[in-house]
C-alpha cells in the first residue's frame, strides 16, 4: 500500500469487471472484439469504431512514464498527503492513463522511466492501480 | 455562407472589480450587460438573442432570461469552459448571418473569491463518465497542466526560463492597466523563484483568480451601421475544436487551436502573419506557449524561443498579447478567461487600449480562448475580429 489517499470508486455494470480485477491485483482492461482496440477508460463502447462487444484481458502491468508533476498542494482528500506524483503512465498496451507514481525518490524521475502497476486496497471489493518504478 | 462581416460586437464591458463581495452572481451578470449595452447605445429590450455558460446560476440561461426580464428568439448556453464566450460569439455571428436574431447578448460573470467556491476548475464533474479514471490520484488544475508543460519539455527543450518570459510580459502589460489585480512587473528571476505549485509549473506561471465578469453585444450589419459611432469590431473568421483524451492516447504537447486556428483564418481570408495583436488564452503560461504554436504564429516545438526576448510585449513585440495583463496578472473572472480575451481584443481594434500598450494602426486581432482541461479534455475557439474598413 502506498501512503496516498484510498477512494472507493463507484462501481456500476459497466465498469464492474475492470474493478474486480484490480481486487484481485489484475489490471483487466476492454479490448474491442470488433477492431481490437485497447480501450481507456474502460467502458463497452469502442471510441475507436463505436461497437458496443468488448472482451477483458489482463494488461502485462507494465508501461512508461508517458509525463508526470511533483504536485506540492493537493485538494480534497490530497490536502493533507504532502508532495505526491501525479502522471500519466503508456501502457505497454497503448493507453495513457492518469494515476500517481508512489514508492520512489520524485526528484529521481524521468519521462520515459519504466514503471510496474501496484494496487491499493479500497476494502470495499477495488483496489486503485498506482505505478512504481520497475 | 461565411460569417465573415455580417456581425460585429458594439458594446463590451468589463466589470472594474476583482472582488465582489457585495453582488450576488445575477446581479455582477445584469451590471455587465448594462454595461455592455450601454456601451453599444441600445438597452435590453432590444436584445433577441441571450448567450451564456455554466457560470450563470440556476437553470442557467433560462433563469437569467427571467431575472433579466429578456423576451428571446435565441438562447443558447455551450459550456466548454472558460472558452464558451468565444464559442458564443462564433454562433452568435452564425445566427446573426442567418437572420435568426439581430441584437445577441453574451455574459459572463464568477465570484471564486467571495462567493464560495474558490479557486479551480470551472466544470462540474459529478456523473462524468470519465469521473473514476481521473478523479482519485490527487489531480490539481496547476497539477494538469504542469503534466503538459512537463512533457512539452521533454519533448522540445521549452524551459521554465521561456515559460516565465509569458508572464514577464503579461506583467509589463498589467503596470498600465489601473484594475489589474497583479499591477507590477515580475522578472524571469522573480518568476523562477516562486513556490513551486506543481513541478515544473511556479506560482507565477498561474493565472490570478478573480471575481469579476464582462459581456458583449454582438449585431447585425444593418444595425451596426445605423449605430455609425465608428466603433464597430467586425467578426471575420470563427474556427471552434475539441480535443480530448484521443481514444485513451492523449498527446499533450497540443491544444485544439491546431484545429480552430486554420478554420478561423481560412474564413477571415487572413493568415497569421496578419494579425496585428492577440488575445491568447492564458490559465497557466504553457496553455499560452501551446497556444501560439498550434495557432501557427510559430513552428511547433518553437515557442519557447518565440516568447523569448519580449516576443509577446506591445506594441512592438513580435506578436503583441494580453494587453491588458491576461488572466496572468489583470483578470479571470470565475476561473474562466475567455471573454476578457475578447475585451481586450476589441479595445485593441477600437484604439481604446491603454496608448502605452496599443498596437499602432491596430486592424486585425484575434482572440483564443481554451476551456476545460488541457491534460484532459479542451474546447477551444478562435475568433478574427477587424475594424470597420478591413
Amino acid at each position: 500500500m502506498s501512503n496516498l489517499p484510498v477512494h472507493a470508486p463507484r462501481v456500476n455494470a459497466e465498469t464492474k469487471p475492470f474493478w474486480d480485477g484490480t481486487a484481485e491485483g489484475k489490471l483487466v482492461l476492454p479490448h474491442c472484439n470488433a477492431c481490437g482496440f485497447v480501450i481507456w477508460y474502460p467502458r463497452t463502447f469502442c471510441p475507436q469504431c463505436q461497437a458496443t462487444d468488448v472482451r477483458w484481458e489482463e494488461a502485462s502491468g507494465l508501461g512508461t512514464i508517458y509525463s508526470f508533476s511533483i504536485t506540492r498542494k493537493g485538494r480534497g482528500e490530497f490536502r493533507e498527503a504532502g508532495t505526491y506524483v501525479l502522471a500519466y503512465v503508456e501502457l505497454a498496451e497503448g493507453p495513457r492513463v492518469m494515476t500517481n507514481i508512489v514508492d520512489c525518490d520524485p526528484d529521481a524521475l524521468s519521462v520515459g522511466q519504466a514503471v510496474r502497476v501496484v494496487f491499493d486496497d479500497t476494502g470495499q471489493g477495488s483496489a486503485l492501480y498506482r505505478f512504481t518504478p520497475a | 455562407m461565411s460569417i465573415r462581416g455580417k456581425a460585429a460586437i458594439v458594446g463590451a464591458f468589463e466589470h472594474p472589480l476583482r472582488e465582489i463581495p457585495d453582488l450576488t452572481l445575477p446581479q455582477v451578470h445584469a451590471e455587465v450587460a448594462r454595461g455592455a449595452l450601454a456601451d453599444a447605445g441600445l438597452s435590453f429590450s432590444d436584445v433577441d438573442a441571450y448567450f451564456c455558460a455554466g457560470d450563470a446560476p440556476g437553470f442557467g440561461g433560462l433563469s437569467m432570461a427571467d431575472y433579466l426580464g429578456l423576451d428571446l428568439k435565441i438562447l443558447e448556453s455551450t459550456e466548454t469552459g472558460g472558452s464558451s464566450y468565444l464559442f458564443h460569439a462564433g454562433h452568435a455571428a452564425a445566427l446573426i448571418a442567418a437572420g435568426k436574431c439581430s441584437v445577441a447578448l453574451i455574459t459572463m460573470a464568477g465570484k471564486p473569491r467571495t462567493g464560495g467556491a474558490g479557486p479551480g476548475g470551472s466544470g462540474g464533474i459529478g456523473g462524468a463518465p470519465e469521473g473514476p479514471w481521473e478523479n482519485w490520484w490527487g489531480i490539481t488544475v496547476p497539477g494538469a497542466y504542469a503534466l503538459a508543460a512537463q512533457r512539452h519539455m521533454y519533448e522540445y527543450g521549452t524551459t521554465s526560463a521561456q515559460l516565465a518570459e509569458i508572464k514577464v510580459a503579461a506583467s509589463l502589460h498589467a503596470q498600465h492597466n489601473p484594475n489589474a489585480f497583479l499591477p507590477d512587473p515580475v522578472t524571469v528571476e522573480e518568476v523562477l523563484d516562486s513556490p513551486m505549485v506543481a513541478d515544473p509549473l511556479h506560482r507565477l506561471d498561474c493565472c490570478v483568480i478573480t471575481d469579476g465578469g464582462g459581456a458583449i453585444v454582438m449585431v447585425n450589419e444593418e444595425i451596426a451601421r445605423s449605430i455609425g459611432n465608428g466603433r464597430a469590431v467586425k467578426l471575420l473568421g470563427h474556427g471552434e475544436a475539441v480535443k480530448h483524451s484521443d481514444r485513451g492516447r492523449i498527446d499533450l504537447t497540443y491544444t485544439p487551436a491546431r484545429w480552430s486556428g486554420p478554420r478561423a483564418f481560412e474564413e477571415a481570408g487572413v493568415t497569421p502573419a496578419d494579425i496585428d495583436y492577440a488575445s491568447i488564452y492564458d490559465s497557466f503560461t504553457i496553455t499560452v506557449l501551446e497556444t501560439i504554436e498550434d495557432l501557427g504564429f510559430c513552428e511547433k516545438g518553437e515557442g519557447g524561443r518565440f516568447v523569448s526576448d519580449g516576443g509577446l510585449v506591445a506594441p512592438h513585440g513580435r506578436l503583441p498579447f494580453n494587453t491588458d495583463g491576461g488572466g496572468l496578472c489583470n483578470n479571470h473572472p470565475g476561473n474562466r478567461g475567455g471573454m476578457t480575451k475578447i475585451l481586450e481584443a476589441v479595445r485593441q481594434v477600437r484604439g481604446e487600449a491603454h496608448p502605452a500598450v496599443q498596437v499602432p494602426n491596430c486592424r486585425l486581432a484575434l482572440a483564443h480562448g481554451t476551456g476545460g482541461n488541457l491534460a484532459t479534455r479542451t474546447g477551444a475557439a478562435t475568433l478574427i475580429l477587424g475594424s470597420e474598413d478591413a
